[in-house]
């Protein structure tokens, strides 16, 4: 990743713990991340993966004190300050001033994600107003705007309806529109089209990719879909028990994927007119282990077909080529020399 | 009457359900769900049923199974070990009780279709029960042999669901619908609910399981890449009407119908070096309660006529057994799915 635009979000080695009642969670457990400007970044990552709380924690989002947050979180504001995110105390004017104005979210329920008791008019000037200089009639004025930006028909008529009013498509297209509302730097989607059908996640995604180069915002596609990852992604992070284990450019992920996780990812789903490979998929066994017990080394092992010896010991990030990195062993100048020691001790 | 080869033949079922409004719950209109659809299943095969939400595929797979009671139409199954064949809508009372032995059903969500105050044990127990079937050791080896066909310890069978993982709750459903030995088998949308790396495993269980024990399939979903990968033929539904069945072949490769086309070039492909022209549909799936005149896609269809907004097109054969509702299947020139090599994705 050195050949393009300046880094927008610099996430250095965060980790993020979770008290519970039955111990201690471990969902985010050393994330090294970057988001360019006017570039998008896609997570991939099945649930429990730590995506969803790496998202939260670049918004401050995380309740405190049951969240234990420690790395840098560095994020690069209009103005070209650098602030870090995680020393930012939670409620200040600080991170009152990026969230919503400088970094803004859509989730994937538009349904609960919005508030029933308010028209949407209401919702949407409400940010305008919060984060901009304007006066009433001008927050309106831009609310019109941004409904018709994002497609809205008759935006002035509809400005007065209430969620309720709205299929789930064009309540995603509200949240589109308010969260661009103050023109922000970085557009964080969690799973922005899971909720909807094929035909209406087509127009969102392509909605977004107009929005995206119109206000050249970067964006943080949250997904487990692997074919809106490649429709839409520059960038890819494949996420597995709370770490990256492969990142790289959306072209190295789908033609290399060395991690064997992404790998069992690719092979695991049925790709749309790869029919004539027989009716078998080859699943990755087992299950995504308990996040309150870290197993020693590679979190994937018990689960992987290629597992070594060595692979008890935890795998450091690989720079297969530049801008390209992959957690695994397997990969590994050094690997095979320790694996040599090590079957020599075992024989 | 019935084919050999088919086990279900629907002709023209109906469910309209009434929508009532106002102080007096006066009628005020009519949900048209399923409104005239004719299918078949063949012994043996899967059919897949695919649509957008709203388009009253599970209503089909409710009828079906006699969940719910048709308003119209035959629903004929060739019962095992009968000459003749019985009209699933019109049973009733102990002839129903009779045929649900040889009809089953597997649920979307396994963490709301599993009662939380049973064991496994009494799960699968309780059809023995009601059924009157079985001794007390017949019904425990069958058990046992059930809990390890679907991939789950014998052992485990004293466990209460909450205690299971969501896939593994998924083959708790499976080994109940199969505790009987049916005939036919409705999924409704069984691996949506599931996370990329299980959905995989749960696909190939329900492969494995009509492989060696030889059922049919109604395989309903919205993922029409889980359907081309599950099924020998598919049906797409659209507000309440079948408007192409075929075989995955003649289906995914040569769609005869405007809105096949559009489902299938909006699945996003995970393969960043094909980006498909993608057809955005204008709007969302029309409501049930008022479908439109004529053919109840032109509101969306780019190719749509002034014929097409006063004559419904039936459904007519436009190879064999490929069947079309439009007027202009044999005119236009659709686009299908690009079958690529295997080799591309997992290289």
């Amino acid at each position: 990743m050195n050949n393009h635009s300046a880094k927008l979000v610099d996430i250095i080695d965060l980790k993020v713990s979770f008290n519970s009642l039955r111990g201690v969670v471990w969902a985010v457990n050393g994330v090294d991340m970057q988001i360019y400007k006017e570039r998008t970044l896609g997570v991939v990552g099945e649930s429990g993966c730590g995506k969803s709380v790496t998202a939260s924690a670049i918004l401050s989002l995380l309740p405190k004190p049951q969240a234990q947050v420690s790395g840098k979180i560095l994020f690069t504001d209009r103005k070209g300050i650098t602030k870090d995110i995680v020393t930012l105390p939670p409620r200040s004017n600080a991170i009152n001033t990026i969230r919503g104005s400088e970094i803004s979210m859509i989730f994937q329920e538009p349904m609960t994600s919005l508030n029933p008791v308010f028209s949407i008019g209401a919702q949407i000037s409400e940010a305008v107003l919060l984060h901009q200089q304007v006066s009433k009639s001008e927050a309106r004025m831009r609310t019109i705007e941004m409904l018709s930006k994002v497609g809205i028909p008759s935006p002035i008529k509809r400005l007065n309806e209430y969620p309720h009013q709205f299929s789930g498509g064009m309540r995603q297209r509200v949240m589109i529109a308010m969260a661009m509302s103050c023109n922000p730097s970085l557009l964080i989607a969690d799973e922005p089209t899971t909720a909807l059908d094929v035909t209406i996640q087509a127009q969102i995604l392509e909605l977004m990719d107009t929005i995206k180069d119109e206000y050249k915002t970067s964006i943080m596609l949250i997904t487990h879909d692997l074919g809106v990852i490649a429709a839409m992604a520059q960038d890819v992070a494949v996420m597995y028990l709370g770490k990256i284990v492969e990142y790289g450019n959306v072209k190295q992920i789908f033609k290399n994927h060395l991690h064997p996780y992404t790998e069992g990812l690719m092979r695991s789903i049925p790709i749309l007119g790869q029919r004539s490979s027989g009716r078998r998929l080859v699943p990755i066994k087992g299950m995504v282990p308990d996040a309150r017990i870290l197993p020693v080394g590679c979190g994937f092992a018990s689960r992987c077909p290629y597992r070594l010896p060595i692979c008890a010991k935890a795998p450091p990030m690989l720079e297969i080529e530049s801008g390209y990195h992959v957690r695994c062993w397997l990969h590994s100048k050094s690997h095979q020399k320790v694996e040599e020691k090590v079957e020599v001790i075992a024989v | 009457m019935i084919g050999n080869d088919n086990i279900l033949e629907v002709k023209d079922l109906v469910k309209w359900f009434p929508k009532k409004a106002g102080l007096l719950r006066k009628n005020v209109g009519y949900v048209k769900a399923v409104d005239g659809v004719s299918f078949t299943i063949r012994k043996g095969e899967t059919l897949g049923l695919v649509g957008e939400s709203g388009c009253g595929k599970t209503t089909v797979g409710r009828l079906v199974s006699r969940l719910i009671d048709p308003d119209k139409g035959q629903m004929l199954f060739a019962e095992d070990g009968k000459d003749n064949n019985v009209d699933l809508a019109k049973l009733n009372g102990q002839e129903l009780k009779n045929i649900r032995t040889q009809v089953q059903m597997i649920f979307q969500d396994p963490f709301s279709s599993l009662n939380p105050r049973m064991t496994v044990k009494e799960i699968l127990e309780e059809p023995f029960i009601i059924h009157n079937m079985g001794t007390r050791s017949e019904i425990n080896d069958r058990i046992a042999y059930l809990m390890r066909a679907v991939g789950l310890r014998p052992e485990f069978i004293s466990r209460y669901p909450h205690e299971f993982s969501g896939g593994q709750r998924q083959r708790i459903g499976i080994a109940r619908s199969l505790t009987l030995s049916p005939k036919l088998i409705i999924a409704d949308e069984p691996v949506s609910a599931l996370d990329v790396s299980i959905r995989g495993q749960v696909l190939n269980l329900m492969t494995i399981l009509q492989e060696s024990f030889g059922f049919t399939y109604l395989f309903i979903s919205h993922d029409l890449s889980v359907v081309e990968h599950i099924s020998e033929r598919v049906a797409v539904m659209y507000v309440g009407k079948i408007v192409e069945i075929g075989s995955v072949e003649q289906l995914y490769t040569s769609p005869k119908h405007p809105y096949t086309e559009a489902l299938l070039s909006a699945i996003p492909v995970a393969n960043p070096e094909i980006k498909p022209k993608r057809i955005i549909l204008k709007g969302s799936v029309l409501s049930a309660l008022n479908p439109p005149s004529g053919c109840r896609f032109h509101t969306r269809c780019d190719y749509a006529t002034e014929l097409c907004k006063v004559v419904e097109p039936l459904l007519e054969d436009v190879t064999t057994g490929h069947q079309v509702a439009c007027h202009f299947s044999g005119d236009l020139k659709l686009r299908g799915v690009e079958m690529f090599s295997v080799s591309a994705s997992t290289g």
